[in-house]
């Protein structure tokens, strides 16, 4: 009882903090951020950037969810409650944030296989993603994806394959620009698929035909365990697209990935065809949850990154400096985000498997149902869609 | 008795590549990620052992990867290629199927890609799911020119891989992932092999025969005692080691003696290799059959998330369908 009024009288004095100070918070301000290396370009995106107060909460709340998520999602994984494969986002976070703060949500966006982050900003729910890991039937693909395949209106997944989520990319560019809605499609791509043939044929269609089309790659200067000087001949990946004219970008912070995306956008949407961003970001975990992430770079290597640019740390010390939000505020954040976690992975846990039925239905898209042959001569299932 | 060393699958594989890098001056490993061990440890040891122009790693690319190792395999060299797993495979699909199979056809036996060998961790693994469980040999068992050899245990392995590294054609070997350290056997330390294109009895019996391949043998193992033990079924089992060119004749010869055929295989069971076997032995062995052949395999649905325990052709299943035939 006397902690309860203590935490009661604790909440009380911060609204009363938040209430009194609310007025006090600067609205919006400027900030400096990196200038991009351009390629092909003639000019780069801004460096003087505008960030308001509810962009700022709104992008440190999104990404603190995708923190919390991932590292809820590890330590699931760890007690066998998710399995199989599992490639987490902690670290990468303003690549999603500032991606999706610089398109809209009527556009389109694929990437591989570390997809929690974007599913999330893409419009999957908490809930929705966690279920799907833990393969139930509250799962955004109904439990039958996992956690590679995960998908949302406009987000095409969610892709285990690697590289072959490229020319699916441009097809929806394609579709964009024959449709004339305006729209552009983004499409996501590693430091080792950089190296895969199906990207430079993509390359080619996208500016041969001038698509809409963003081509993204997230150097997180390792591909599984091959960090990128042993595996590509030029590890300049905003130059590879050669024809294609490309910008470097910071992608540890949020504001420098969002005008970076803005610029690419205003690009694509004028119809110049398309263009490349390199996002330079890390990441904390190891490839997937089978690698420790340790044999091939070192943890001081991990603990400068996390120390130095951890996207999360940097919006929040742009915030704060800028008197742009109070401590408090951001706290309270903390615990209404941790709580959403541990609901969502409540639910992950104790929702039903989907039904054995399910394990035939949407091969095909048939009408009536289909016959699915089974491992026996007298097993069929129904497939359904 | 040669000298035997306790090994597991992966053990096995690294020992017949230590050998064949010994012996040939002309061999090279590449893949992804081979020089640090392998992401299944199958090439531990063998880049400090034999140097860096001989085990390296490849970019991410498998088209790449099989295009380079067949040009390799032309220009002499003993090319070992691994595919991380087999279900990334595909993108080398054409060179495989366009390039190496027909190189020595259509040269009228001027160029050949003999000296390749491609490498793949196969099968499901318990927890695999879409795209790493696959079982893709019946796409290539379509395509005269290559070799399809999956073994069953270290010693097999080992035996086979030798084999295929061998033979002067371009073999694709399956190692079943899901027995890399659950297989331990006392493999020979020496080189040896195995031959291709022969199936092995690994029991005899008298009432049906039964056909498997790599993990599903030891499935159709426990399935034989069960049919013993339960039904007083003397069963005959099949290891056919070489998808293609398959052993026709012991296949074809057991059922001669048994009368019924059972076939298993995690891959889809629409066009799936036990189809294959199916319609030829019903060719040659029509008026010896009891029953008709039984397919118990996985069913025609992408490999499963969740759904694996089910999709799997399990000893339940393979039990039932020799009841059904028995009683047919």
């Amino acid at each position: 009882c006397q902690h309860k009024t203590a935490l009661s009288s604790r909440r009380v004095a911060a609204a009363v903090v938040s209430a009194r100070t609310y007025a006090d918070f600067t609205t919006e301000a400027t900030f400096e951020i990196k200038k991009c290396d351009i390629h092909k370009l003639d000019e780069a995106p801004a460096t003087q950037v505008v960030m308001t107060r509810e962009e700022g909460l709104q992008y440190y709340r999104t990404m603190q969810t995708i923190r919390r998520m991932e590292l809820k999602a590890d330590q699931l994984y760890k007690q066998k409650i998710i399995r199989g494969f599992c490639h987490l986002y902690d670290g990468q976070e303003a690549c999603a944030v500032g991606i999706e703060a610089g398109i809209n949500l009527t556009d389109h966006l694929i990437t591989a296989y570390r997809a929690h982050g974007y599913t999330y900003t893409r419009g999957g729910t908490v809930k929705e993603i966690m279920a799907e890991l833990t393969g139930r039937r509250g799962g955004i693909a109904k439990g039958k994806g996992g956690s590679m395949h995960m998908y949302t209106k406009h987000f095409y997944g969610g892709n285990g394959i690697v590289g072959a989520q490229v020319p699916l990319g441009a097809g929806v560019a394609l579709a964009c620009k024959y449709l004339g809605n305006n729209e552009l499609c983004v499409s996501l791509y590693g430091d080792g698929a950089a190296n895969q043939g199906q990207i430079f044929e993509t390359y080619n269609m996208a500016a041969l035909w001038k698509l809409p089309a963003i081509f993204i790659c997230e150097n997180n200067r390792y591909g599984m365990g091959t960090s990128v000087e042993r595996a590509a001949a030029s590890t300049d990946y905003y130059k590879r697209g050669d024809f294609i004219p490309g910008l470097r970008v910071d992608g540890m912070d949020v504001l420098c990935v969002r005008e970076a995306t803005k610029f690419a956008a205003d690009h694509c949407r004028s119809g110049k065809g398309p263009m490349l961003m390199e996002l330079q970001t890390y990441r904390y975990h190891g490839h997937s949850m089978s690698d420790p992430g340790v044999s091939y770079r070192t943890r001081e290597e991990i603990q400068e990154v996390r120390g130095k640019s951890d996207p999360i740390s940097m919006l929040k010390d742009r915030m704060l400096s800028n008197n742009m939000a109070s401590i408090e505020e951001l706290k309270e954040i903390d615990v209404a985000v941790r709580k959403e976690i541990e609901d969502a992975a409540q639910f992950a846990t104790t929702d039903p498997e989907p039904p054995l039925e399910e394990l035939c239905n949407h091969i095909f898209y048939n009408n009536p149902a289909l016959e699915v042959r089974g491992t026996n001569p007298w097993t069929k299932l129904k497939s359904v869609s | 008795m040669r000298p035997t060393q306790k090994m597991n699958l992966f053990q096995s594989v690294t020992s017949a590549l230590d050998n064949t890098l010994a012996s040939d001056p002309t061999a090279v490993i590449f893949g992804e990620d081979v020089a640090f061990g392998g992401v299944f440890r199958c090439t531990v040891g063998l880049r400090d052992k034999y140097g860096k122009d001989r085990v390296f790693n490849t970019p991410l690319c498998e088209q790449g990867i099989v295009g380079f190792g067949i040009g390799a395999a032309v220009a002499g060299a003993t090319a070992i290629a691994e595919i991380q797993f087999a279900d990334y495979i595909y993108p080398a699909f054409d060179q495989i199927v366009n390039e190496a199979a027909k190189y020595r056809y259509r040269s009228g036996n001027l160029f050949d890609c003999g000296n390749l060998t491609i490498r793949a961790p196969w099968g499901c693994v318990g927890h695999g799911s879409l795209y790493h469980s696959q079982s893709p040999e019946a796409f290539f068992a379509h395509c005269p020119g290559i070799k399809v050899v999956i073994p069953r245990s270290p010693v097999q392995a080992k035996g086979l891989l030798l084999a295929c590294i061998a033979d002067q054609n371009p073999c694709i070997f399956f190692e079943p992932k899901i027995l890399y350290r659950a297989a331990v056997e006392q493999v020979p330390v020496e080189p040896y092999t195995i031959p291709l294109s022969q199936a092995e009895i690994l029991q005899e019996g008298s009432d049906v025969t039964l056909v498997a391949w790599g993990t599903q043998i030891h499935v159709m193992r426990e399935v034989a005692n069960m049919a013993q033990e339960k039904l007083g079924v003397s069963c005959e089992l099949i290891d056919l080691q070489t998808i293609l060119p398959w052993d026709t004749e012991t296949v074809c010869k057991s059922v001669v003696k048994t009368g019924r055929l059972l076939i298993s295989h995690e891959a889809p069971i629409t066009g799936g290799f036990a189809a294959e076997i199916s319609s030829t032995v019903q060719e040659e062995c029509f008026l010896n059959l009891e029953a008709p052949i039984s397919r118990v395999c996985g069913y025609d649905t992408p490999f499963p998330h969740i759904f694996e325990p089910f999709y799997i052709p399990d000893k339940w299943k393979c039990f039932e369908a020799i009841k059904k035939m028995i009683n047919y």
